[in-house]
């Protein structure tokens, strides 16, 4: 039974829980009793679920492995990683009830750990957003203040692990969909290096762009869990044989000599007053433990945004004309096979599914490609060609995460360019490939999360670990729980 | 370059994308899509003639595996969440 001492089970991290299990100290029974008595009492308010039912949670609990390094550990999974025979509907209506018959290989891999897997995390349909408005289900809250926005598209990831409804949540970042909505919620967000981790069973957005990757409480969690996800699949073509190390050795008390980038394209004037004296407290601690700061330039960041929308929405289009009405989900009748289509996609694709599709069908047209499409790739292959040469000369990029704290609920659905822009700092990783972790570096003057961002080559996930621990044990400021 | 998106163009690719429009919608996206490719027009500001497309982060190709059998989906696990399926099939409105 769940006692005085235990009752709080729900606000420790992955490591310390993990750690109390093997000596014995708390059962599974204790630690699921514990987050289930915590999302009963704060979901109503954040709203992170798309699909989460107790009496499942708790069947899985009786039945959980007795062993693996995450036995017994809740988690909740974004709505767009399979889980076999498990509502996976990419918070879309053109998905409803979509049971898929495979596991996708993360899954099988957190399955194996021991992994208690609790819900279905909400996100912006098909990730296609920066703000988790855009769900069939309706928007996540920020548990920090819940008339603002948890970030997105893994908004319901960020904001669980935010209110300790989880201990720690899988998403998926496309351009910035973990490390955003990790920033606005004060908890760690990260993605590896394209290749790192398996596709395989992530329903597809942008297929060059798409990585898997841990909402997590500390840094130490996210090595954790990237211990057990990351890996060669031959499942997934783009996965890499590349070995995995053991991350955890990298979480290392010493920046000692380590060669921090300072771009200057991120400091740019409609960059937040708080943002930006939270970004300079980082610096000057790295430096004050020893680390060395290099003026770097990337010159094709401003480019960034544009190239993205035109990749991830060619991909999109491409990769949503399998919702069709005839394999899964939704289907409205017509009396041709076309019109069938053409109603199916109509009543199921929200509206910025919607335009995304039309902008990348556009984009990819006869006529418009060579404008469009070839060009955005020339200038994706810029945008690479800058970070190849910052890493020549140091070893990691630090910038803020996103250029303002959390805004409000619907503040920017009317503009769907200003919502594209919020993505500013996070997009030029994934064009490049490379891995970007987000980690909290205090709050704003409103009692807001800040997050900033590191980036570093591909497949250094260990450099950014030992940052990122660096920070996290040396940083001068509390965490503030989100009263909620 | 000159790329006014006018509704009726927003009606042919939403044909070629297999999504009905209403008049409402398209009015809307067309003005929406304006905004959003006059700003990424200033991609036309690089000068990229000898600058090679990149398609994908790694450097990778031709990603082969042996040609065996392997195992995979059943029959009817593929056809479990079909909207309309008869006999193992998937069925769709008449054709020809």
């Amino acid at each position: 039974m769940t006692n005085m001492k235990d009752s709080k089970l729900y606000e420790l991290t992955a490591h310390e829980l993990s750690e109390k299990i093997k000596n014995n100290s708390v059962s599974v029974k204790d630690i699921i009793g514990s987050v289930i008595a915590r999302i009963e009492a704060v979901e109503t308010k954040v709203h992170g679920f798309a699909h989460f039912n107790k009496q499942d949670a708790l069947k899985k609990a009786g039945e959980s492995k007795i062993s693996g390094p995450l036995c017994g550990i809740p988690a909740a999974i974004k709505d767009n990683i399979c889980i076999k025979d498990e509502l996976t509907t990419c918070c879309s209506k053109i998905l409803k009830g979509f049971k898929p018959p495979y596991d996708a290989t993360v899954i099988s891999k957190l399955k194996s750990a021991g992994a208690l897997l609790l819900g279905r995390a909400n996100m912006d349909e098909f990730a296609f957003g920066s703000s988790c408005e855009t769900s069939c289900y309706g928007p996540t809250k920020n548990p920090y203040d819940t008339s603002r926005i948890p970030g997105g598209s893994s908004g319901g990831s960020a904001a669980l692990v935010c209110a300790d409804e989880a201990i720690f949540a899988l998403g998926s970042d496309t351009g910035g969909s973990i490390r955003q909505p990790a920033a606005l919620c004060g908890v760690v967000g990260l993605k590896p290096t394209y290749g790192r981790v398996s596709r395989y069973g992530l329903i597809a957005f942008a297929s060059s762009l798409d990585q898997i990757g841990p909402f997590t409480k500390d840094v130490t969690d996210s090595a954790l869990i990237m211990n057990i996800i990351a890996g060669h699949d031959p499942m997934d073509t783009t996965s890499a044989d590349v070995p995995v190390p053991d991350y955890t050795k990298y979480l290392k008390n010493s920046v000692k000599g380590l060669k921090i980038g300072f771009p200057k394209e991120y400091f740019i004037p409609g960059l937040d007053k708080d943002v930006k004296e939270h970004l300079d407290e980082a610096f000057d601690l790295f430096k004050s433990l020893g680390a060395k700061i290099i003026n770097i330039s990337l010159p094709h960041t401003d480019y960034a945004v544009a190239t993205y929308y035109i990749v991830a929405c060619s991909e999109a289009s491409s990769n949503l004309a399998r919702f069709d009405g005839v394999q899964y989900g939704l289907r409205q009748e017509g009396e041709t096979l076309a019109d069938m289509y053409k109603y199916t996609r109509a009543e199921g694709f929200g509206d910025e599914a919607k335009r995304r599709i039309i902008l990348g069908t556009y984009s990819l047209s006869s006529g418009y490609y060579d404008a469009y499409y070839l060009k955005a790739q020339k200038v994706r292959a810029l945008i690479k060609k800058d970070f190849d040469e910052a890493f020549k000369v140091c070893d990691v990029i630090l910038t803020p995460t996103t250029p303002t704290p959390a805004f409000k609920l619907g503040e920017k659905m009317k503009d769907p360019l200003q919502m594209y822009l919020s993505d500013i700092f996070t997009i030029p990783a994934n064009l490049s490939g490379i891995p970007a972790i987000s980690v909290p570096c205090g709050y704003s003057k409103s009692g807001l999360p800040v997050g900033m961002q590191l980036m570093a080559k591909a497949f250094d996930e260990p450099v950014l670990f030992n940052a990122a621990y660096a920070y996290e044990q040396n940083k001068k400021w509390e965490i503030k729980k989100p009263a909620i | 370059m000159e790329n006014k998106i006018k509704t009726d163009d927003i009606k042919y690719v939403a044909e070629l994308a297999r999504i009905k429009l209403s008049e409402k919608e398209a009015g809307v996206l067309s003005a929406q899509l304006n905004d959003i490719l006059e700003y990424i027009n200033k991609l036309n500001k690089l000068d990229t003639t000898n600058t090679e497309p990149m398609s994908h982060a790694l450097n990778m190709t031709n990603v082969f595996r042996k040609d065996e059998v392997m195992p995979s989906l059943t029959q009817q696990d593929a056809l479990k969440n079909v909207p309309d399926g008869k006999d193992g099939f998937f069925r769709v409105p008449k054709v020809i």
